[in-house]
């Protein structure tokens, strides 16, 4: 059984159609890329499955179980399992890295604050930052803030981690820091739903890679398909442009 | 300013300190009742509009419609209205609680305006982040968003109740023997404008200022630069 089934989903901001009948499937440990022009309706998708926005048709399941958006408590149930690491980083400015990792675990889930500080601690050590754990948002580097929003997600202890362009606001000689640590969380075996345009990247470490545009699921294949003999013209168009620079 | 020396022991005498006295605790305690209530009032209903918090869109309505309405009547009128509103109601109330009321109403419309400022000034992303983490919408107010916006909120509230202090003079209207009235009785009792009116703005002055301290004070507390 699929981890995450997502089946003919559909989303509108306003009365726009922002996503149009939108399926995939991901396996337990797998890792799914998510790539498209931008305005494609990618983090449109990952607010639809973590409930910021309402789906307006179509069903999701998550480890067999359908998701009631319309539910408060199905809600926090399926927020419980996802975490989902912005494009922004979204960091909370009014906390250290630290207490941007701690947070959930102590004043949302109740646990014990000694133990929970003490995984963040290893946390922001398995990111790189155990040297910048005092340091709030404005003290650190993209790259830097990026990996405390990996290890914040982490810390909630997902099943599936949704990650959103996490290196497309970085600076080029950054990006290989947030990857890395991408690289060790896949060799865990999370499963992983990423949106990038890390090509090289995609490649490497998805399994399967959803091509999307105007909202839509265009084509589906490993990567020898999509980046070496995409079956439909936009992918085929798209992957051109984008392997060009 | 002879003249003023030359009157100064009449003015000052005992009775007319008990008058002054009194008005002074008059205009404090409406400018206080005003701050303080009008504040939480205030408060209450800028959570209530805000739709990451409220889901419920009849409540958020409602609080929108009190807070535009109260900000575009004026003071006087809003004075009036709480005035007859009590007497249709059949509540005895004095001329102080009709005018202490009206200045909580007033300064929660406009605390509230000042509040949700404030809160909508902190990017959306963040209550994104607090909502998927699955923080209540009251916990992310408390723990990620009130933080942010103390150094919004703050300055603008204080420049307003630093002006509700003196619009507090307005309740003289009613007959509430407050300070601009208590310095106009003595002045038509024979005393110069300049000794009255002089005495007045030293008390607003004494007022207003321990008020300026408490915003510094509380900026510094609430929203100390490294959070901004
Ligand atoms: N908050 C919003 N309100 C209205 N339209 C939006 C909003 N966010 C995104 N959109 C629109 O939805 C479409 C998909 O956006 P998005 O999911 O962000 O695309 P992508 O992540 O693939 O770049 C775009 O046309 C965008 O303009
Ligand atoms: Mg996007």
């Amino acid at each position: 059984m699929p981890h995450l089934v997502i089946d003919r989903l559909s989303a509108n901001y306003g009365t726009a159609p922002v996503l149009q009948d939108v399926s995939l499937s991901v396996e337990r440990g797998e890792i799914v890329s998510i790539i498209g022009p931008s305005g494609s309706g990618k983090s449109t998708l990952l607010r639809v499955l973590t409930g910021l926005l309402k789906p307006h048709a179509g069903v999701v399941h998550v480890a067999g179980t359908q998701i009631d958006y319309g539910s408060a408590a199905a809600l926090r149930k399926v927020r419980d399992r996802f975490a989902v690491v912005f494009q922004q980083y979204n960091l909370f400015q009014n906390m250290t890295a630290l207490r941007n990792v701690t947070i959930a675990p102590t004043i949302v889930k109740k646990r014990d604050a000694g133990e929970v500080e003490r995984e963040a601690r290893a946390l922001l050590e398995k990111v790189g930052l155990s040297h910048r754990i005092e340091a709030y948002p404005d003290e650190l580097s993209g790259g830097q803030q990026q990996r405390v929003a990996i290890a914040r997600a982490l810390a909630l202890k997902p099943e599936i981690l949704l990650l959103d362009e996490v290196t497309s606001a970085l600076d080029p000689e950054l990006v290989a820091e947030v990857l890395d640590t991408i690289r060790v969380l896949a060799a865990e075996g999370m499963t992983m739903l990423i949106v990038s345009h890390e090509m090289g990247f995609v490649r490497e470490i998805s399994s399967k890679v959803v091509f999307m545009a105007d909202g839509k699921v265009v084509e589906v294949g490993p990567p020898s398909q999509i980046f070496d003999a995409p079956q439909t013209e936009r992918c085929a168009d798209f992957v051109r442009r984008i392997l060009r620079h | 300013m002879a003249s003023l020396i030359e009157e100064a022991p009449r003015f000052f005498s005992y009775y007319n300190l008990i008058f002054l006295g009194q008005a002074f605790a008059f205009t404090a305690l409406l400018s206080l009742v005003g701050c303080g209530l009008g504040f939480l009032i205030g408060f209450v209903l800028a959570v209530l509009r805000n739709d990451r918090i409220v889901g419920f869109a009849p409540l958020r309505w409602f609080a929108t419609i009190y807070v535009e309405i109260f900000r575009r009547i004026p003071f006087l009128v809003k004075l009036m209205v709480v005035f007859f509103g009590f007497q249709l109601a059949g509540f005895d109330a004095s001329m102080f609680a009709v005018a202490a009321t009206t200045v909580a109403l007033s300064a929660s419309a406009f605390s509230a305006e000042n509040i949700r400022a404030g809160l909508e000034s902190v990017h959306k992303n963040q209550w994104d982040a607090a909502e998927t983490m699955n923080m209540g919408g009251l916990t992310a107010l408390r723990r990620v968003i009130l933080p942010q916006s103390w150094a919004i909120i703050i300055p603008p509230s204080m420049t307003y109740s630093v002006g509700l202090v003196k619009s507090t003079s307005i309740a003289s209207q009613i007959g509430v023997l407050e300070l601009t009235y208590a310095a106009k009785i003595l002045n038509q009792k024979g005393f110069s404008a300049a000794i009255c009116f002089g005495t007045i703005l030293i008390l607003y002055f004494l007022l207003c200022y321990p008020m300026n301290l408490f915003a510094s004070h509380l900026e510094r507390r609430l929203a100390p630069s490294r959070h901004r």
